[in-house]
């Protein structure tokens, strides 16, 4: 084993021991916080497939996540206001049952990725990231005139969606939850970069005018690129919808959408386990700071200009010793 | 009819705020090929500032100058300090320091000023309103915005088209190893074109002080906006950013206020006014996609 599988191991082991760890030191809070650390390095990773394999530096992704946990918190509305959703073409209504709304929230945000992508993927450079921003910031205020759903205070969930032989109201079973939707997706990811659909994203990436001249229709790749990210974004917004029982528009908020960019450069750029591990040291530098002072934005600004000005390869790099990008 | 010159002055308005901050954040990407997310703390900057001195002194030209020049001091800093390290980084780069930025001069306000927001008053001489037609008066302060931001406009294109360092600036940003060969100190050209645009964004800043709330965060807002009009107008051609500012101000404005009322003669009155305030606040959005559809880099492209 080099030293880059000696990390990743260790990490799946403690990220699965930590359950039994936390119920065995009473700390229940530990599972809550691992909790959102698996969900935020979901959308970290999903964020990662796009600006460290395709270099499509979207300062939107904040707005899948909300999409995603949004079709949560709709559907949950519906069903305790026993209202259907849709009456027309066809009945729909709302539901609890997460076989049924974790998949929906996917395939939503996926498709809203793929209307927002189709219309940022013409433009290039400054431009994208102005407009994946601009974007993001749309559903932002669609979402806080939507009086119906909260507005600009958001919804309540009364519970957790339910699934079949799991109680998600428990902790550690709702961990596992996110623990094994992080995993499939690493997983699917991994191939994914690994695969010829892979290396045309990357190629693209690094110059998309070869990659045409190869015949490739690059905008075709990129664009489901796209989708892939927004969906997986997605249910990691639905997830955190489950988690928090909350659902508001700040998830929308493009401080968010910087978060997670943050999490992914912190990590390692172009490394997928990477973001998992930057999404750990933000979130817990976050709650660290937090509890010393209620200002730790001032000292977060700065250390996250120092790490962008003198971290080159993020923590993954450093601890697997591996200095290739996208290896 | 009165209503709609009413609401076009106001559109005006926004469109001259929204010229100030996107000028300083165009010019800065078009010679120095960055992107300054943190553009929105100047205009915070130059708005704290003005209150504070405005509460002391009571003069409003004053807290004008102050507020002015704190934004420039602290962008020629964070020029100096932070952004000179990443010219040659890729965009990624840029986006996150500058977000480290957005973290740090909030928090920072928060700090100093503490979280209730701060108001500021109408300067003493432009309190009153002008009948500009009988039966419509619009307020002095407004109307003064408007001058100034004109007279801005006008200088910033005499002094891009008639002067030497206009014409310097021209040339870094066509082409910058060049004009640092023929003995142009780059280094301070820069310093200069990132304290001009914050200088800039600190007098929206301070012209928004007495319309809107001082508070922190207010930069983001207003930083959406400029990105809107940038996009629009084409990055890094000033010519884009009027076309950008008047037009993103102008659809803003009037969907504001025009929409519930059109959408009331089609649809129920409650029906009508839910989808108006969704639909006016993302009818910017809408035209800016639009734009793209039909002309991908903008509507006055800089280069090519």
């Amino acid at each position: 084993m080099n030293r880059k599988q000696i990390t990743l191991w260790c990490g799946a082991i403690i990220l699965i021991l930590l359950p039994p760890f936390a119920l065995q030191t009473g700390s229940p809070y530990l599972l809550s916080l691992g909790s959102r650390i698996l969900i935020y390095a979901l959308a970290a990773v999903s964020l990662d497939l796009l600006l460290g394999y395709g270099a499509m530096i979207s300062l939107g992704h904040a707005a899948f996540v909300g999409v995603g946990a949004y079709t949560v918190g709709i559907l949950h509305f519906h069903s305790s206001a026993a209202e259907p959703v849709l009456t027309w073409p066809f009945l729909f209504t709302g539901s609890d049952n997460g076989l049924l709304v974790l998949p929906l929230a996917a395939l939503t945000a996926a498709f809203a990725a793929l209307i927002i992508g189709a219309l940022c993927l013409r433009t290039i450079g400054m431009h994208f990231i102005m407009i994946t921003l601009a974007f993001a910031q749309m559903l932002y205020y669609f979402f806080i005139s939507l009086e119906k759903y909260g507005g600009d205070d958001g919804l309540s969930l009364a519970a957790r969606n339910s699934l079949p032989g799991l109680d998600l109201g428990q902790g550690s079973h709702f961990y596992y939850l996110c623990l094994a939707a992080l995993f499939l997706f690493l997983f699917f990811a991994h191939k994914l970069v690994n695969s010829r659909f892979g290396l045309i994203i990357r190629g693209a990436g690094n110059n998309d005018r070869r990659i045409k001249g190869l015949g490739i229709h690059s905008y075709r790749y990129k664009l489901t690129t796209f989708v892939i990210a927004g969906g997986s974004a997605g249910l990691a917004g639905a997830l955190l919808a489950n988690q928090t029982e909350f659902v508001s528009p700040g998830l929308m908020h493009w401080t968010l959408s910087g978060e997670l960019m943050v999490m992914v450069l912190l990590g390692g750029l172009g490394t997928l386990f990477g973001p998992v591990l930057g999404a750990a040291v933000f979130l817990l530098l976050e709650e660290t700071l937090a509890m010393y002072t209620e200002h730790w934005m001032i000292y977060m600004g700065p250390f996250l200009v120092l790490t962008v000005i003198f971290a080159k390869h993020g923590l993954f790099g450093f601890l697997s010793g591996d200095k290739e990008k996208n290896g | 009819m009165l209503l709609i010159i009413e609401q076009l002055l106001n559109g005006l308005q926004l469109g001259i705020t929204l010229f100030l901050m996107s000028a300083g954040l165009t010019l800065v990407f078009g010679i120095m090929q960055i992107i300054n997310l943190a553009h929105g703390s100047f205009y915070m900057i130059g708005a704290y500032v003005a209150a504070t001195v405005a509460a002391y002194t009571g003069s409003f030209f004053l807290a004008m100058i102050a507020g002015v020049t704190a934004a420039a001091a602290t962008g020629c800093i964070v020029e100096m300090l932070v952004l000179r390290h990443l010219y040659k980084r890729e965009h990624l780069d840029q986006v996150l320091a500058t977000f480290g930025l957005i973290m740090f001069f909030n928090e920072l306000v928060r700090i100093v000023w503490g979280r209730q927001p701060l108001f500021m008053n109408v300067p003493d001489g432009l309190t009153a309103s002008i009948e500009l037609l009988p039966g419509l008066p619009y307020p002095t302060y407004r109307l003064a915005v408007i001058g100034i931001g004109f007279l801005v406009a006008v200088f910033l294109w005499l002094m891009f088209t008639k002067t030497r360092i206009g014409m310097q600036i021209r040339a870094g940003s066509t082409n910058r190893e060049m004009v640092g060969a023929l003995g142009v100190n780059i280094n301070l050209l820069y310093t200069l074109v990132f304290g001009l645009g914050t200088l800039l964004a600190g007098l929206a800043g301070v012209m928004a002080g007495p319309i809107l709330a001082v508070e922190p965060g207010m930069g983001e807002s207003i930083l959406i906006l400029t990105f809107v009009v940038i996009v629009i107008g084409g990055i890094g051609s000033i010519r884009g950013a009027v076309a950008g500012a008047l037009l993103v101000g102008m659809v803003d404005t009037l969907g504001r206020a025009f929409l519930p009322s059109i959408l009331r003669t089609v649809l129920s009155t409650a029906t009508a006014d839910s989808v108006a305030a969704s639909l006016s606040s993302m009818a910017i959005y809408i035209l800016m996609a639009a734009i793209l559809v039909w002309k991908p880099r903008g509507l006055f492209p800089a280069h090519g």
